[in-house]
């Protein structure tokens, strides 16, 4: 069958809508990254603002809720001046029957510029991309299991200001990969970006074997997947799978696969400890390590609206 | 009507006959093939010049929309376009088939719009609930062709094997496509394409765990069974060992899975959403090499009509299915000629062995239909098989619009193209009269 052309890129290659970091080449993520640099002193600033989107019009479409990844691309277009517009849509269309591409349309129809669209299903965003009007570009905040790509480069981001390079790293991923967008990204992110080892680690009802297929080390022991990391990636356990036929309970979990001081010994001295947040505190990760001095969860925060600013600053630049 | 087929290649699976012949048809039936009496005097002559004649197709598997506005009419037109003139249709209508008045209604609005024959499936059970069994002998009497379950599950497997001993009690045939419920739940199959696309799985146990629990079954209570839509390699392994063994089971397979996999869901196109779902290359390759050995006994259109509002939707929302009425020639000759076989062998999957699973519940009809046999029925397609189309929703008279193979996303060329359909002796179908007909309209 003939591939399409991927629906991100325009004829020229460059970034109209950030959908996945699967298929994006290495230039235009370390584009995204070094923009963000540009945008962290932006931040401390007395006056947070850049007038790149001064006129456009960012609508915020929120299939799902999520307060905090919906407050931060609202923050990020604010500070590059743009009018936000936020839509809880999870609460009114959706629940009044409207299809999807029916608030598309009339969302269109008020002139929006950019749509930032978290959805529970995979490849939505895919759907918008290919059905709105050609001017406007699409961010997905977070779709179904498949990307949640922001997440995934302000990752990266934090990796490289802490690592400097991405050429010597290994960088554990803990939890529950089967059902993490953040974990899909990160590992798309890291193999385009020429991390050679990534691993994996959980439970096989979490860490199924497939995911060899997208490079990844898959590890069933938490110690071995620790083992001199640079970097370990936890991830959250959702309140849904801390019981039943994926695990039996959080403490049993926490046991196997919880981040604990003891753990993060085996890795090495200098290793970084990342979290997308909101954080369990004892089940996939212990507080002392949490707010601990190998901590960069907070800086990661920090770190995502700058990151978002120049995903949104690049796409507004570009055309179809 | 006395009609003359003129000079066109004559290929009949089932005989083998593969030659340049005339074929004169009257009062229904076919009365010569080669030497047509000089007193025939046909009202009609099509001339068959370059094309193939061959035995209408049987399709095992064909949704008709229903109940929907001109639905059987559509759909029986798009099944005449597409050189099919009989089908077999699964229950799971609303309501379901499961009472004989359904049937009756159904096989008369069908033989009043003459375009295609219709053989229902019945409801194995009432309300395809997977409790109680439905009236299988009057279902019978009113036309079914056998009973099914569609994609529903049976509540049990004790109810699986009592359905099984009724049905075999009177020798009818028992349809079902294995899937374990509890594990059929995903959208996609599973595999390192769900994975990356972060699509929930359907595992390949799902069909095994259901056809070893079906085969036992079959081992137990000696039922007819016709297995629906195979769609794994170890699924086809497990039917080439039944059928070794000696159990009475055939199989089918879609035109989907036989050409594609899950890599051609590309960037989420829901188009590719289909029950069962498209599974790996090798999947793919283990049920081309099925059907052409005859483990898989026939090729199926798996003609599901969704309309745009289902499709335009998030792959794991879009409602599953693809037209495939018209496409089912081109994708039984495209197989054909990929697997080097001949035009008599690829046409078999789609006419004679279809026929030879329904067996004695044709009745008469089982004796001639998928054949092209002197005083037998006249059930006929001719084709141009030089001829190229690209599937466009305005080249479909389904309904559906939806398939994998538009020509939009796929760039695929269809090989054959139908030019006459005979149902019973009478043009249930032609491209000329499409044309003008077409002409006329705009």
């Amino acid at each position: 069958m003939l591939a399409r052309r991927n629906p991100q890129l325009n004829s020229h290659g460059e970034l109209i809508h950030l959908l996945s970091i699967e298929g994006l080449p290495r230039a235009i993520l370390t584009q995204i990254l070094d923009t963000a640099g540009t945008f962290l002193s932006v931040n401390d600033r007395d006056v947070k603002k850049v007038p790149l989107l001064r006129g456009k019009s960012v609508f915020n479409l929120f299939f799902e809720n999520s307060t905090r990844t919906r407050t931060t691309f609202e923050i990020a277009a604010k500070r590059l001046s743009a009018d936000v517009i936020n839509l809880d849509i999870a609460k009114s269309s959706a629940s009044k029957g409207e299809s999807l591409l029916d608030t598309i349309a009339n969302l269109s129809a008020m002139h929006a510029d950019m749509f930032v669209v978290r959805h529970s299903e995979s490849g939505a965003p895919y759907l918008i991309a290919r059905h709105c009007a050609p001017h406007v570009h699409v961010v997905n905040a977070g779709d179904g299991r498949h990307a949640h790509p922001t997440q995934g480069l302000l990752d990266m981001y934090t990796i490289r200001h802490y690592k400097k390079s991405f050429h010597e790293l290994t960088v554990a991923i803990v939890g529950d990969i089967v059902h993490s967008r953040v974990a899909r990204s990160d590992i798309h992110a890291l193999t385009t970006l020429g991390v050679p080892e990534i691993r994996a680690v959980g439970p096989k009802t979490l860490v199924p074997g497939d995911l060899r297929e997208m490079g990844v080390r898959v590890c069933h022991d938490m110690r071995e997947g620790v083992k001199d990391a640079d970097v370990i990636i936890m991830l959250r356990l959702q309140n849904e799978r801390m019981s039943g036929a994926m695990l039996p309970s959080a403490g049993e979990y926490f046991k196997s696969y919880g981040l604990t001081e003891d753990m993060l010994a085996l890795a090495r001295p200098d290793a970084i400890v990342m979290h997308p947040g909101p954080i369990n505190r004892g089940v996939e990760i212990d507080s002392r390590v949490a707010d601990g001095s190998h901590s960069v969860i907070l800086p990661q925060v920090t770190f995502g609206i700058a990151v978002r600013m120049a995903v949104m600053s690049i796409l507004a630049g570009n055309d179809a | 009507m006395k009609i003359l087929i003129r000079n066109g290649r004559v290929v009949d699976p089932a005989s083998g006959r593969d030659e340049i012949a005339d074929v004169a048809v009257a009062a229904g039936r076919i009365v010569a093939i080669g030497r047509v009496p000089p007193d025939f005097t046909p009202e009609r002559t099509l001339l068959a010049d370059g094309c193939v004649v061959a035995p209408g197709l049987v399709d095992l598997a064909a949704r008709l929309k229903e109940p929907g506005p001109g639905a059987l009419e559509s759909e029986l037109a798009a099944a005449a376009a597409g050189g099919v003139t009989s089908l077999v249709c699964p229950p799971d209508m609303d309501p379901p088939l499961d009472e004989p008045g359904l049937v009756d209604m159904l096989k008369f609005r069908a033989r009043k719009l003459s375009r295609c024959r219709l053989f229902p499936l019945g409801a194995l059970t009432h309300r395809l609930a997977g409790v109680e069994l439905t009236e299988m002998i009057e279902l019978t009497e009113a036309g079914c062709v056998g009973f099914s379950q569609a994609e529903y599950p049976v509540k049990d497997n004790l109810t699986l094997m009592r359905a099984m001993q009724y049905a075999s009690t009177r020798g009818y045939a028992v349809w079902l496509r294995p899937q374990d419920p509890s594990l059929s739940a995903g959208v996609a199959a599973s595999g390192a394409v769900a994975t990356r696309l972060g699509l929930s799985g359907v595992p390949v146990v799902s069909e095994t765990i259901a056809l070893h629990t079906i085969l036992e079954l079959v081992r137990q209570t000696s039922a007819r069974v016709h297995l629906c839509r195979l769609s794994s390699a170890a699924g086809v392994e497990l039917v080439r060992r039944a059928k070794a063994e000696g159990l009475p089971v055939t199989a089918d397979v879609s035109i989907n899975s036989l050409h594609l996999t899950d890599v051609d869901i590309g960037y989420f196109n829901s188009d590719m959403r289909l029950t069962p779902p498209l599974r790996q290359g090798k999947d793919r390759d283990a049920l081309r090499a099925g059907l052409a050995d005859g483990t898989i006994d026939a090729l199926v259109s798996d003609h599901t009509p969704v309309g745009n509002d289902d499709k335009m939707l998030p792959f794991g929302e879009a409602v599953p299915g693809a037209t495939g009425l018209e496409l089912l020639l081109s994708l039984a000759l495209k197989w054909g000629t990929e697997s080097r076989l001949s035009l008599a062998q690829t046409l078999a999957r789609v006419t004679s062995e279809p026929v030879r699973v329904l067996g004695e519940a044709l009745g008469s009809l089982g004796q001639s239909a998928g054949r092209l046999v002197e005083g037998g029925v006249a059930d006929i397609c001719v084709f141009d098989s030089e001829a190229e189309w690209q599937v466009t929703p305005d080249a479909l008279r389904s309904q559906g619009k939806h398939t994998p193979f538009d020509a939009t996303s796929s760039g695929t060329r269809m090989p054959g193209r139908v030019r006459h359909t005979l149902v019973a002796g009478t043009l249930a179908y032609s491209a000329e009269l499409a044309r003008s007909s077409d002409a006329t309209s705009a």
